[in-house]
């Protein structure tokens, strides 16, 4: 092959190359854009993870609005207190740490505790169900089964248990409210970790019918209302209920009494030795 | 003659032989009937009587201030036992009114003129509302609102649904041989009270019987409706298709039929309303279909609204052993039931039950067939929307027109590889509504 024909290519289209890098330096200096330092800092304090707990597209988009002092510091309900702290110094402003909160899931009819009424042949998700006359089992308010929470974690803290109901790995969940956001039935509630008493159960039956419905269903017989001080808890059409501002420290905790025992502490998370794939 | 109808659709096996030659019987009242509070679309009623009270057969027991809904009336003569949620046909529990009856009927009839031909049309108009009718062809819409279309819509048709186009379904084709006149004179009330001049009644061909007297008694009359014979095609009786088949007008996408200047309503409704104004009688009453090859003796009824299904049932002579399914409504559009205990609704047009056992609910990958696309009587793409949802792919749901779908199920009908193509759709429009909602 002419050797020239190698020379001539070589030559033109390393020119080019060094004319075009030289147009980029240029264009670098000149357009240069200051670009705020603390925005990439803070998002190396965040999680990464994406998920869109702080109402915004992603965490890049968390700290370019904590800079722009459109959203605070603390809006991520994910990031640790530390991480919290963090931001703070970044910001040069005080850090008020939050407290962590969790997910809870306030039903514990699963497949042997809620009666089934029908066999559900459709999509398998707990929407469709609802859909569809409120799926197999026979509890009006209850979780459906079919895990759309699970699908909706992004930090794979919930699994579903053999019993069918949806469990939360404690330590995995960061509090961002996407399960609850996901449960057709309202189901999940975000607490913050202090707060260990609940009723776990959804259910407005009345009390002949609830005792047909779910083994553990909140009857509604009032115990535990008259046991607390007033104001502590509550009935909602025939569902007990907390009011944790009054409750706060109340030393004598009423569940021994509860009926059906569905008013329970969490104090020791029961962590889950082996996960159900589903 | 070419027979009259819309473009695509389907063809489902009619099983209208079960019932269709049998004269409506009359169901005895039940000694107990639960009148549930919502059985229109729009805001449910509250109740307006208490536990204990004497209540009339057509007095009524609950209303609501809002405009869109529609009161509810006790169907029998007795006293109310107790208020509370049951379960109702459409899956949830409601609050319903449980009546436990005392005795023979004592009615308590509606103020009407003695001739409603001189009544001016608010005055027909409110005998509709307080006679709590809505559409009884299954969407229950509270009636007095489609005869009040706003001042800019000019109405200038009015069009009777007689097609039934449901598969076993046969209310609506018994009510046009044995009530004709009722038929008549109700949709000339309505087209009174809308103020139009052409009337049509829109029947399937599959009705020969129904076209022929509906064509006697009108040229028997001083009435001047025109009977259009449909072709036989589901779904046929969806207000859009009727309407593009009788007059060859479009309803705009995301548009009512009065946005092209008609109203429909059908032949229940149309009797209803006759019953309501010539006899002051609330709606109380309506024709259930019982039908399929899960019951005994299939039968049309003519029935207590708040009458439970197991009655019904049990008047046809009980379910067979191998039943599966149990609908209210037709199998198309229909909702299954799991406890028959649930009562009849004004838009019960009948309760259907099957012994197939096809409904495992296995569903294979979609081969792109594009038989879905060419039965949507909407022109819209079945598999995508259902994939869009499946997805959340909200947005482009929303483009491909999610909204405009009407749940006829002709897509999921035809799917060779049995996708549920239309409960996709359905929980893709909840949630698509759910974001323009928020949007606005
Ligand atoms: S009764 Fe309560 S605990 Fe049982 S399934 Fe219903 S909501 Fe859950
Ligand atoms: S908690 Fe809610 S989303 Fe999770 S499985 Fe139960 S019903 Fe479904
Ligand atoms: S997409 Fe909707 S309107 Fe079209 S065939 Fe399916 S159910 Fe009917
Ligand atoms: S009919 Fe079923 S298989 Fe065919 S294109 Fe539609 S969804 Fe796919």
């Amino acid at each position: 092959m002419d050797i020239n024909a190698i020379l001539i290519s070589m030559v033109s289209m390393g020119g080019l190359g060094i004319l075009f890098s030289a147009g980029l330096s240029i264009a670098n200096k000149k357009l240069y854009v200051e670009e705020d330092s603390r925005i990439v800092q803070i998002a190396d304090e965040l999680p990464g993870a994406n998920c869109g707990g702080c109402g915004l597209p992603g965490c890049n988009s968390f700290a370019e609005n904590v800079v722009n002092a459109k959203i605070g510091i603390d809006g991520c309900p994910v990031s640790t207190e530390d991480a919290v702290a963090e931001i703070a110094t970044i910001m040069g402003i005080e850090a008020v740490a939050g407290e962590k909160k969790i997910a809870r899931i306030i039903c514990r009819g699963g497949n042997d505790e809620t009666a089934k009424k029908a066999d559900y042949h459709g999509i398998q998700t707990c929407t469709a169900a609802k859909l569809m006359g409120g799926g197999e089992k026979l509890c009006n308010y209850g979780c459906l089964g079919f895990g759309e929470c699970v699908d909706a974690c992004p930090f794979d803290a919930i699994f579903m248990t053999e019993n069918g109901l949806p469990e939360v790995i404690k330590d995995k969940c960061t509090g961002c409210g996407k399960c609850a956001e996901a449960c057709p039935r309202e189901i999940i509630e975000i607490h913050p970790i202090s707060n260990k008493l609940f009723v776990l159960c959804k259910n407005h039956d009345a009390p002949k019918i609830a005792r047909t419905v779910c083994t553990k269903a909140c009857i509604g017989c009032q115990i535990c209302v008259r046991a607390v001080d007033e104001g502590a808890m509550f009935m909602d059409n025939h569902l007990a209920k907390i009011n944790y501002d009054v409750f706060g420290k109340h030393p004598e905790l009423p569940t021994e009494k509860c009926s059906t025992k569905g008013l329970v502490i969490i104090e020791h998370e029961s962590q889950p030795t082996e996960q159900i794939s589903i | 003659m070419k027979l009259l109808s819309f473009k695509k659709g389907i063809h489902p096996k009619e099983f209208k032989y079960f019932t269709c030659n049998k004269q409506t019987e009359v169901l005895s009242i039940p000694d107990e009937v639960c009148i549930p509070l919502q059985q229109h679309i729009g805001a449910p009623c509250n109740p307006i009587v208490e536990k204990g009270d004497e209540v009339k057969t057509g007095q009524i027991i609950g209303r609501s201030e809002s405009f869109v809904s529609s009161p509810v009336h006790s169907t029998v003569t007795g006293k109310i036992k107790t208020i509370d949620s049951y379960l109702h046909p459409a899956g949830t529990k409601t609050q319903m009114i449980k009546i436990q009856r005392t005795g023979d009927d004592d009615w308590q009839l509606l103020d009407v003129p003695k001739n409603w031909q001189l009544a001016s049309t608010d005055e027909l108009k409110s005998i509709v509302n307080e006679a709590g009718i809505v559409g009884l062809g299954g969407a229950a819409f509270p009636t007095h609102i489609k005869l009040a279309p706003p001042e800019e819509k000019k109405i200038d048709s009015f069009i009777l649904n007689g097609c039934e186009c449901e598969p076993f379904l046969t209310s609506d084709h018994r009510a046009m041989l044995e009530m004709t006149d009722e038929v008549l004179d109700g949709m000339a009330i309505i087209m009174k009270v809308l103020g139009v001049k052409k009337g049509y009644i829109g029947i399937e061909n599959n009705k020969p019987d129904a076209i022929s007297q509906i064509t006697r008694k009108i040229q028997k009359s001083d009435y001047n409706f025109t009977v259009i014979p449909l072709k036989v095609k589901y779904p046929q009786g969806a207000e859009k298709m009727l309407i593009e088949a009788v007059l060859k007008r479009k309803v705009p996408t995301g548009g009512l039929p009065m946005d092209v200047g008609v109203v429909v309503n059908n032949v229940g409704t149309a009797i209803a309303v006759a019953n309501a104004v010539i006899d002051g009688k609330p709606l109380v009453e309506r024709i259930v279909t019982v039908s399929g090859d899960g019951v005994t003796e299939p039968k049309n009824l003519m029935t207590r609204i708040g009458t439970s299904f197991q009655k019904l049932i049990d008047e046809c002579g009980g379910l067979k052993e191998e039943t599966t399914t149990v609908y209210m409504g037709g199998p198309m559009m229909g909702i299954s039931q799991w406890d028959l205990s649930v009562p009849v609704v004004k838009a019960t047009s009948g309760i259907v039950c099957r012994t197939d056992k096809s409904t495992n609910g296995t569903s294979y990958p979609c081969i792109q067939c594009g038989t879905c696309v060419s039965a949507c009587p909407m022109f819209l793409l079945p598999t995508k929307l259902a994939r869009y949802s499946e997805h959340k792919l909200l947005e482009e749901a929303n483009k491909t027109g999610i909204l405009n779908c009407v749940e006829c199920g002709s897509c999921a009908f035809v799917c060779p590889s049995n996708i549920p193509l239309v409960q996709w759709i359905r929980i893709g429009k909840l949630k698509v509504g759910e974001m323009v909602r928020s949007k606005n």
